[in-house]
């Protein structure tokens, strides 16, 4: 099949529906294909979707002058649409998607409280990413927003009046954790019901580290939007700062070299490593293995620390410039890279062999926390937890951009979705990220690190599609006619994944949490922003 | 069970006597971090981290003193999951004006005598975030007195080690 093949269907059902698309474009936000609708049209749009089954993978709205524009995206076959239409300032009123996609639930809160958009049918209208810092009547993605003079001063106060879901009955016990918790960890608030160890239901709530990321970006240039981007979720920076820099490319058409392409994507792979190897350990040690913990942190180290002399930083923030790299590998290094890898992968064919081959460790991440495909795909997960429950969709294979369109990564998929194939997914992608990371060096092309990034002459805009360690990430960006952001939107894959981790505990012990949460390991900024 | 110590025995003890070898001026690093906690603080000290609006690659290098490189435990240096337990509140991030109260509670759980530390840019002055936003308070000493800053976008677990080590100092 081409790219696209299934769009045509698409849009005849539209115009069955009477829906009308009043314009399309595949070159606005390319690689996606634009279609501008009528905002009355909006939820009837997303119902032909969902009966097609397509994926459903973020809403944003961004405000021009007497309107606010509202972005829905839409993934099938590795293809994306984004639908587009407009709301007047004064009355956002729009359909809601939710009625199709309960995953739309969160993001369209947060765009009511950023924004003040009103989706009218939706069943939750709630607050989401707004806690008591700021009044609800102002929005501070708006350009008339600012804090009341009073606010400022005083500690915002805690949000405890937030309005939460009860159960109730005979024995039902609530539990509530966070937003600090034991641990180093990031905050957040779980509102548990359990009857004994048995977990009914959880509801979590989280906002707590909200720094206003989107609204701090406006007004900066390329090269600190990208800076800005990698602090989205600090243990993606690179592939945050990828997808920001993607889409700053395409919004002014700057072509960037192979050579830089190529170690874009050794660094994104290297940090995803870094994470596999982290998380492994930790999963292991919350069902009390230390062994493992110890073991994959010590090769996290060493990782990071080569990671520091190669290239300055230990965790590789910075090291993506729009228009390029910031750094570069000699032949020494690239040699003593593949060394690198031909040693890790020693070690972890005998460690991984050494977990996988015990009862105790098999008997607790074995049926537990299960993600049942169906679920994965109505949620729309990608990363470990989607391709660990079945959904095969990887943007390095299902919509590769370079450096994966001319190396192809063999990408990994697993039915049984519970904590154990979430983690052997881990093990085989570290596996099959060093292959292709020996290959991708000695493919390396003569080139520029960096091309001369010229600021637009025009307002532009653009879309950037990465898939990081923890999936898909989609970012939009805006700027204006001097070159500076209007709109930021970073989409981090934890959006789908903080909503998996409620069905995934439900009917598991409330001490099988810890271990359930890291396996799916949703990033708080991420999604907190 | 066999192969687990054999894989034990061949990965031997990595600890570092301090934390990087190359450099004599931290090898001592370690040796002196251990005698000021046993002075100061009769050989056991508590750090309580709190996240208050970090990008979470603060938490990732504040993690990598338990790796065995590091193993700061051995220098009778823990991390508690009570702030009532500690003597020392980690903080990370610009303080999200969300986590202000969690932050201030966590500061009045804990037990004087008590220091603070900002950890990273973000808690030194707000970082990349900026302090003009409207959703932090750009830097933790609005919020609580600070004892010590350890810049860096993280700082590195070596910095962090060099870091407590001054508040020692300070203290001392
Ligand atoms: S100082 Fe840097 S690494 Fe630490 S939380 Fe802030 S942005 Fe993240």
């Amino acid at each position: 099949m081409g790219r696209f093949d299934w769009l045509s269907e698409y849009l005849a059902q539209l115009e069955d529906e009477h829906v009308l698309v009043r314009r399309g474009s595949a070159q606005r936000l390319a690689p996606a294909h634009v279609l501008e609708i009528d905002a009355e049209d909006w939820g009837r749009a997303a119902r032909q979707a969902s009966l097609l089954e397509y994926r459903w993978c973020g809403l944003w709205g961004d405000e021009h002058e007497d309107h606010i524009r509202v972005y829905a995206c839409l993934e099938h076959a590795g293809d994306y649409v984004v639908l587009q239409t407009a709301v007047d300032a004064d009355t956002p009123v729009l359909p809601s998607h939710v009625p199709s996609y309960p995953i739309a639930d969160r993001p369209e809160r947060h765009a009511q409280d950023m924004l003040g958009l009103v989706f009218s049918d939706s069943p939750d209208e709630r607050r989401w990413t707004r806690h008591q810092a700021w009044p609800e009547s102002s929005y501070p993605l708006r350009a008339d927003f600012h804090l009341p003079a009073d606010q400022g001063g005083q500690p915002a106060p805690a949000d405890g009046g937030y309005p939460f879901q009860h159960i109730k009955g005979e024995g039902v016990c609530e539990i509530p954790v966070g937003p600090v918790h034991a641990g180093i960890i990031e905050p957040g608030h779980f509102r548990f019901h359990a009857v004994g160890e048995e977990i009914l239901s959880l509801e979590q709530r989280l906002g707590y580290v909200h720094k206003g990321i989107e609204k701090a970006a406006q007004g900066r240039d390329a090269a600190a939007l990208v800076r800005l981007a990698g602090r989205v979720s600090g243990d993606s920076t690179v592939a945050h700062a990828w997808a920001a820099c993607q889409s700053l490319e395409r919004a002014v058409g700057c072509r960037v070299d192979r050579r830089a392409q190529q170690l874009r994507g050794l660094l994104c792979e290297r940090e995803r490593v870094a994470n596999h190897l982290g998380d492994i350990g930790a999963i292991c040690n919350d069902v009390g293995f230390a062994f493992a913990l110890y073991q994959c942190s010590r090769l996290r180290e060493n990782w990071l620390r080569r990671n520091q002399e190669l290239f300055g930083h230990r965790l590789l923030m910075d090291l993506l410039l729009p228009g390029g790299v910031a750094v570069d590998l000699d032949t020494r290094a690239r040699e003593s890279l593949k060394q690198d890898h031909q040693r890790l992968m020693e070690e972890t064919n005998e460690l991984f062999d050494i977990l996988l081959d015990q009862p105790s460790l098999e008997d607790r991440l074995l049926n537990t926390g299960v993600l049942r495909p169906a679920t994965a795909r109505a949620l729309g997960c990608t990363g470990y937890v989607g391709k660990a429950s079945g959904q095969a969709f990887d943007l390095r294979a299902s919509n590769p951009y370079p450096p994966y369109d001319r190396q192809p990564m063999k990408t990994v998929c697993l039915a049984d979705g519970d904590v154990m194939a979430r983690v052997q997914l881990r093990m085989e992608e570290i596996r099959r990220s060093l292959e292709w990371m020996d290959e991708l060096l000695d493919a390396l092309e003569p080139g520029e690190l960096q091309c001369r990034w010229q600021p637009p002459q025009a307002p532009c805009e653009g879309l950037g599609f990465v898939e990081s360690w923890r999936g898909e990430i989609i970012t939009y960006v805006r700027l204006d006619a001097g070159g500076k952001v209007a709109r930021f939107f970073p989409r981090d894959p934890s959006w789908h994944t903080w909503p998996a981790l409620e069905r995934i505990v439900m009917g598991n012990i409330v001490p099988d949490f810890p271990v359930c949460n890291k396996s799916v390991n949703g990033s708080y900024s991420g999604q907190d922003l | 069970m066999y192969r687990i110590l054999r894989k034990t025995l061949k990965t031997g003890v990595l600890t570092e006597k301090a934390p990087t070898s190359s450099d004599a001026a931290l090898e001592a690093l370690g040796i002196e971090v251990k005698r000021l906690v046993d002075k100061r603080f009769n050989g056991s000290l508590a750090i309580r981290e709190v996240d208050a609006g970090s990008c979470n690659a603060c938490e990732l290098e504040i993690h990598a003193l338990n790796n065995p490189y590091y193993d700061v435990e051995r220098f009778g240096i823990h991390f508690v999951a009570s702030p009532r337990h500690a003597d020392i509140l980690l903080v990370t991030g610009p303080v999200s004006r969300h986590m202000e109260t969690a932050l201030l509670r966590t500061w009045e759980a804990t037990p004087a005598p008590k220091w603070v530390i900002a950890c990273g840019d973000c808690a030194c002055d707000g970082g990349l975030f900026g302090r003009d936003n409207y959703a932090t308070r750009g830097g933790v000493e609005a919020v609580l007195p600070v004892d010590l800053y350890i810049p860096g976008c993280p700082p590195a677990p070596v910095e962090l080690m060099m870091g407590l080590l001054n508040l020692f100092n300070a203290a001392d």
